[in-house]
């Protein structure tokens, strides 16, 4: 998702030079070819991401389109109050683009994850965010971003995602719709989508076919969107995020809202898994998020 | 207006009026009519509590009218108690929390830079908020990043919220500190209109400015006092204020 993102926004900022790309001095190997052909629209600003995301604010209030790139803990947390004052309260379009989002840096550590970021960038005024599942998902939401004035927050896997879509997608903020089962449905953001194909495998191999919605732009209107394709079904929504103030919460929320019929149930990365050191597949199986454990959940749910 | 909001920061707002009283005449090119142009220089208040002393300078300059000055702090009003940009051509960036300007004006600077524009930034911060990370930090970068259109004007007042500057976090040899980050530094009289002035012409590198400035100036009884960092004044002590503020100035 990274090497894509970086290709693409290369290809963006040939041919619009208020494109920039700054960075956290992260990103070897990945923006490269950025730095080397568009030297002029690239900024390493060091291991200080305070005044490089108030920096970001500065330039984007003069006109530049400034994405601002590092490993998922560093532009989040680290600067918090900047992003919420100096970009969102100002409204000034500034990119915050997160690589490697939950837990994408596994065996690095708690340090390196970035398990509680849509909670935290869903209460930020102004602020619109996407959470791609693959490289398609990622050019999609790169182009929405560019063709709204607005703060964004883009949530990156590290690299590697299967793909799940097939052709691009369009050129508005909508759910994506991988399969029309009529058995419930099983939906997720981010690249978590690659283990909820595989167990819906799992379950069309036991007679079961859910319908299958990717979510790569977060708000309300595409979560009311997923309730009215829902339809009354049950829900298993599925994120790498803990299940405090996700993605779960937020169809919570507003199906509470909307009186929502169905029932709906969460899975995502459990507290305890900070305990724990392993790869990303490791520690999301510990969450519960292996396909096996999707499909039994869901299972547990349809019944 | 601290008086009738009863919410104040009166004395660092007379501790800094000069400064902006001199960059919103001539030092600083930008006017109400140019308020929205790319090529305006920038003025960034980075010192957000000291809100009534830039609301006072950019209404008196035209930038709005001076009758909306009566909703600072009001309920419904326009202005709050730390600097809010909505609705106020001028005012570039909405502060409080300390630490935010400099890193937001190297932003600005280095657009200004990209673009091939002649235009400068102004920062105006506090000493206090010298303690912030943030400062260093965008120490580094503005020389990293050749950054000669950046000024930073420092008023050096010497007291932060609860006591002397020297006393809490020692910012002494000051002026050393910034060479060694390669600025160049130039400590003048921060209500001297001249020396500032004569300090904010001709750069060919990051510039900081130290304006030494007596906290709550103009005003005997809170000059120099840290009871006058915040404490509204009461109609007794306006009443006294203003009466030495006139006849300094007959």
């Amino acid at each position: 998702m990274r090497n894509s993102f970086a290709k693409h926004l290369l290809e963006i900022a040939q041919k619009d030079e208020s494109v920039l790309l700054i960075t956290g001095d992260l990103g070897y190997g990945v923006l490269d070819e950025f730095q080397k052909q568009l030297p002029k629209q690239y900024i390493n600003s060091g291991v200080a991401e305070q005044s490089m995301m108030s920096m970001a604010a500065g330039l984007a209030s003069r006109g530049y389109r400034p994405f601002v790139y590092s490993i998922a803990n560093f532009p989040t947390f680290r600067c918090l109050e900047q992003i919420r004052n100096d970009v969102c309260y100002m409204k000034n379009p500034v990119t915050v683009v997160a690589v490697g989002a939950g837990l994408g840096y596994g065996v690095h550590g708690y340090t390196h994850h970035a398990v509680e970021d849509i909670a935290i960038m869903r209460a930020m005024p102004n602020m619109q965010i996407y959470s791609p599942a693959d490289s398609i998902e990622t050019n999609y939401c790169v182009d929405l971003i560019l063709a709204n004035q607005s703060p964004a927050y883009l949530r990156l896997g590290k690299g590697g995602e299967p793909l799940i879509n097939s052709k691009p997608l369009g050129a508005e903020p909508a759910n994506v719709i991988i399969d029309q089962g009529p058995d419930g449905v099983i939906c997720w953001t981010g690249g978590i989508g690659a283990k909820a194909l595989s167990a819906s495998g799992l379950l069309k191999e036991i007679g079961i076919n859910p319908t299958l919605i990717s979510v790569p732009v977060l708000s309300e209107k595409t979560i009311s969107q997923l309730l009215e394709t829902a339809d009354g079904r049950k829900i298993l929504s599925l994120e790498e995020h803990t299940l405090a103030g996700g993605f779960g919460s937020w169809i919570l929320e507003v199906a509470a809202d909307k009186g929502y019929s169905g029932q709906i149930a969460r899975l995502g990365v459990t507290r305890e898994t900070n305990t724990q050191i392993g790869t990303q597949n490791y520690l999301l199986e510990y969450s519960g998020l292996s396909p096996e454990a999707i499909s039994s959940k869901f299972q547990e749910l349809l019944n | 207006m601290t008086h009738s909001a009863q919410s104040s920061h009166v004395g660092s707002a007379l501790s800094v009026v000069d400064i902006l009283a001199v960059l919103y005449s001539g030092s600083a090119k930008v006017t109400p009519e140019t308020s929205d142009s790319p090529d305006r220089d920038c003025v960034i208040f980075s010192k957000g509590h000291a809100a009534s002393a830039l609301y006072a300078v950019l209404a008196l300059k035209g930038f709005y009218p001076l009758s909306l000055l009566e909703g600072f702090c009001a309920d419904g009003g326009q202005f709050g108690g730390h600097i809010t940009h909505h609705g106020k051509p001028g005012v570039e960036l909405s502060t409080g929390s300390l630490g935010h300007g400099l890193p937001y004006g190297l932003g600005v600077a280095l657009s200004q830079k990209k673009r091939g524009s002649s235009a400068r930034t102004f920062v105006v911060m506090s000493d206090g908020e010298c303690d912030e990370g943030t400062t260093w930090e965008s120490a580094l970068l503005a020389h990293q990043f050749g950054l000669d259109n950046l000024t930073v004007i420092i008023d050096r007042n010497r007291i932060q919220s609860l006591t002397f500057t020297e006393d809490t976090v020692a910012l002494e040899p000051f002026a050393d500190k910034w060479r060694a980050f390669n600025w160049s530094v130039r400590t003048v009289d921060g209500h001297s209109y001249e020396e500032l002035s004569d300090a904010l012409e001709n750069q060919d590198r990051p510039l900081c400015i130290i304006a030494e400035t007596t906290k709550g100036k103009g005003v005997s009884f809170m000059e120099n006092k840290v009871l006058w960092h915040y404490r509204p004044p009461s109609s007794q002590d306006l009443e006294a204020a203003l009466l030495e503020l006139k006849s300094a100035n007959t």
